[in-house]
């Protein structure tokens, strides 16, 4: 499978990554050079193959559903480029 | 006392415990190293000098008590991925500018609560995607080795008076360096550099597809990356998290198993960390190797691998055969399938732990005519090249419609890599050898690794492996090439059987030795 510039420019709309016409260009020959790379795995045969949930088998763990941190929203917030009493601001985005 | 710096991590603990010299002594000679240095080098992005005086001052409190902690008053560097509270931590991005978290992650934690120094952030691979630190927004770091060249040196006979110095001509051979510049590897090459060049007695480092044993091996150091699971994750900037790994990076086995003991934890805050006790490494070291298992993939001789790498790895055969093991060959038939299905696990990943860098929580914001705009352009301004990159393949293939084709077949076949080791150590094979790169370093701006971005990839094709199957790997120095870099072999190991990767390391390390570069930084 390869991509097109038309599709190249979908992802990075979906990635939310703004792309010139000249970026959404190179991008292509790049994506297809990897794509092109990976396409080998098709020659695999991975019937009755399970796809890898787990790398090491551990059971989740589980911890009881109670509070254990919080009241930390100024830390929460110091890093933000933009903030008022706590809250991150944001442009607009409702009418 | 002559240069501190040049002190391993288990001798300069002997000196501070036995009061020969001071935590803060040795900080000193660390810190000016570092200012002597890193302008050529560019290891650190971020040096904390009061922060390293006030904790090396701490440790001097304690050490005087007899209270010293397993690494009281070692001076460590930290790869800027991890999360160090109020300090520098940007995964080497611009997206993260300014970011400096209210939190510590748990590994540093484990450190400092041993009584470690912290002397500041090291460079790395943006985000840890890259195998040359050229992706890193701080600029390369460069490798301290370069290449060098025999000369043939004609002597002139010469008489320097009574009883003085006579030489009566002829030829020797002398070493000159090359000027050419090299990069360290990646991604933790800030860390492997640091180490290779006294400016830390060891550092942090992560390894996702070979960031800790691909730069460990083109420096001439001792890198190990743990089993999945064996250090906490928490606080670590994430790249793909089912690979993902922390460990050290250190000038000799010993060193690395002081590390990694240090590192380890059980921690309730990653769900991934193991509950099982961390084993004293540093006892493994030096217990005889005798009918110990060893097995050679013959998958890992690859085309187009320099003559050097394939001599280097029958030299180590030798040396664990002289150490009284058994070499046994064997087979782990879906090796090649690794690094391409890494190359859609890994973006995969990626492209779902970096959606957060949205412009609103920290770092980076580029204003926009809306909220998308704003974060299409803090976006495209804040990721670097090689990072936008895997997260477009990334979100590419989760996409509808190709998640089957691409991501579903690649974790199936990341099943049959894992079978694939888990056969052979059902067999009896207590250990892999294998090289640990297929070649040594290379040059800043190689032309070819710009133009193709797969032939950069190429690079962690020996290293890969490991983090697809979640075993342990460890990369350990085993001679020089022909223009004198360094060449490292790598061991793979049962999971949290750690403890094999450094009694066996060790024995290759006596064998051909420990190796620093030339001086000319």
């Amino acid at each position: 499978m390869s991509v097109d510039v038309k599709t190249v420019k979908r992802v990075a709309r979906l990635a939310r990554i703004a792309v010139s016409e000249e970026d959404a260009e190179r991008m292509t020959g790049e994506l297809n050079a990897i794509l092109g790379f990976v396409e080998q795995l098709n020659e695999v045969d991975v019937s009755g193959v399970e796809p890898m949930t787990s790398v090491t088998p551990m059971e989740m763990k589980k911890r009881r559903d109670v509070v254990t941190d919080g009241n930390k929203a100024a830390d929460i917030v110091a890093n933000a480029p933009a903030t008022e009493e706590n809250f991150f601001l944001v442009p607009k985005v409702v009418e | 006392m002559s240069d501190l710096t040049q002190l391993t991590i288990s001798q300069a603990r002997a000196k501070l415990r036995g009061k020969e010299i001071t935590a803060t002594e040795i900080t000193e000679a660390y810190l000016a190293a570092i200012d002597r240095a890193n302008p050529a080098l560019n290891a650190y992005v971020a040096v904390t000098g009061d922060k390293a005086r006030d904790m090396a001052k701490a440790s001097d409190a304690r050490l005087v008590k007899g209270e010293g902690g397993a690494l009281e008053g070692i001076p460590l560097g930290i790869k800027d991925l991890f999360g160090t509270e109020g300090v520098h931590t940007q995964a080497c991005s611009h997206v993260l500018d300014g970011f400096k978290p209210r939190y510590e992650s748990t590994v540093t934690t484990n450190l400092w609560a041993d009584g470690a120094v912290m002397l500041g952030k090291l460079n790395m691979d943006e985000f840890a995607m890259g195998s040359s630190n050229e992706t890193s927004y701080y600029g390369p770091v460069i490798n301290p080795w370069r290449r060098s060249r025999l000369d043939t040196v004609v002597m002139p006979t010469t008489h320097q008076g009574d009883g003085g110095f006579v030489s009566a001509g002829g030829t020797r051979t002398a070493r000159s360096l090359d000027n050419a510049q090299l990069v360290p590897g990646g991604s933790s090459g800030g860390s492997a550099t640091a180490v290779s060049a006294f400016l830390c007695a060891g550092a942090t480092a992560t390894d996702t597809g070979g960031s800790i044993r691909q730069p460990a091996a083109f420096t001439g150091t001792v890198g190990i990356k743990p089993t999945y699971g064996r250090c906490s994750r928490w606080g670590i900037v994430a790249f793909a998290s089912s690979l993902d790994q922390a460990g050290p990076i250190a000038r000799d086995v010993r060193d690395a198993a002081i590390l990694l003991k240090s590192m380890a934890s059980v921690d309730p805050k990653d769900t991934t960390s193991v509950d099982r006790l961390v084993p004293d490494y540093e006892a493994a070291i030096g217990k005889p190797i005798k009918g110990m298992k060893v097995g050679i993939p013959k998958e890992y001789r690859v085309d187009g691998m320099p003559e050097e790498i394939e001599a280097l790895w029958q030299k180590g055969i030798a040396w664990l055969k002289d150490a009284g093991a058994e070499i046994v060959d064997i087979s782990l038939p879906h090796t090649k399938y690794a690094l391409p299905a890494y190359y859609i696990v890994a973006p995969a990943e990626a492209s779902s732990n970096l959606a957060r860098y949205d412009g609103v929580r920290y770092g980076l914001r580029v204003p926009g005519k809306d909220i998308v705009d704003m974060y299409e352009k803090t976006r495209a301004a804040g990721f670097g090249r090689e990072v936008k990159r895997r997260i477009m393949i990334g979100t590419y293939v989760l996409s509808a419609g190709y998640y089957d084709a691409y991501y579903l077949q690649a974790q199936k076949v990341r099943n049959l890599i894992k079978r694939d080791f888990e056969n052979v150590f059902a067999a009896g094979v207590d250990v892999i050898l294998t090289p640990a790169t297929p070649s040594a370093a290379f040059g800043i701006a190689d032309e070819d690794m710009a133009a193709d971005p797969v032939k950069m990839y190429l690079n962690d094709i020996f290293t890969v492996t490991v983090n697809m199957a979640g075993l342990p790997g460890i990369a350990v120095p085993a001679g020089l090439d022909a223009k004198g870099l360094p060449l490292g072999l790598q061991l793979i190991g049962r999971p949290f059987d750690e403890e094999t990767l450094f009694q066996t390391a060790a024995v290759i390390e006596q064998a051909a030795g420990t190796f620093q570069p030339e001086k000319w930084w």
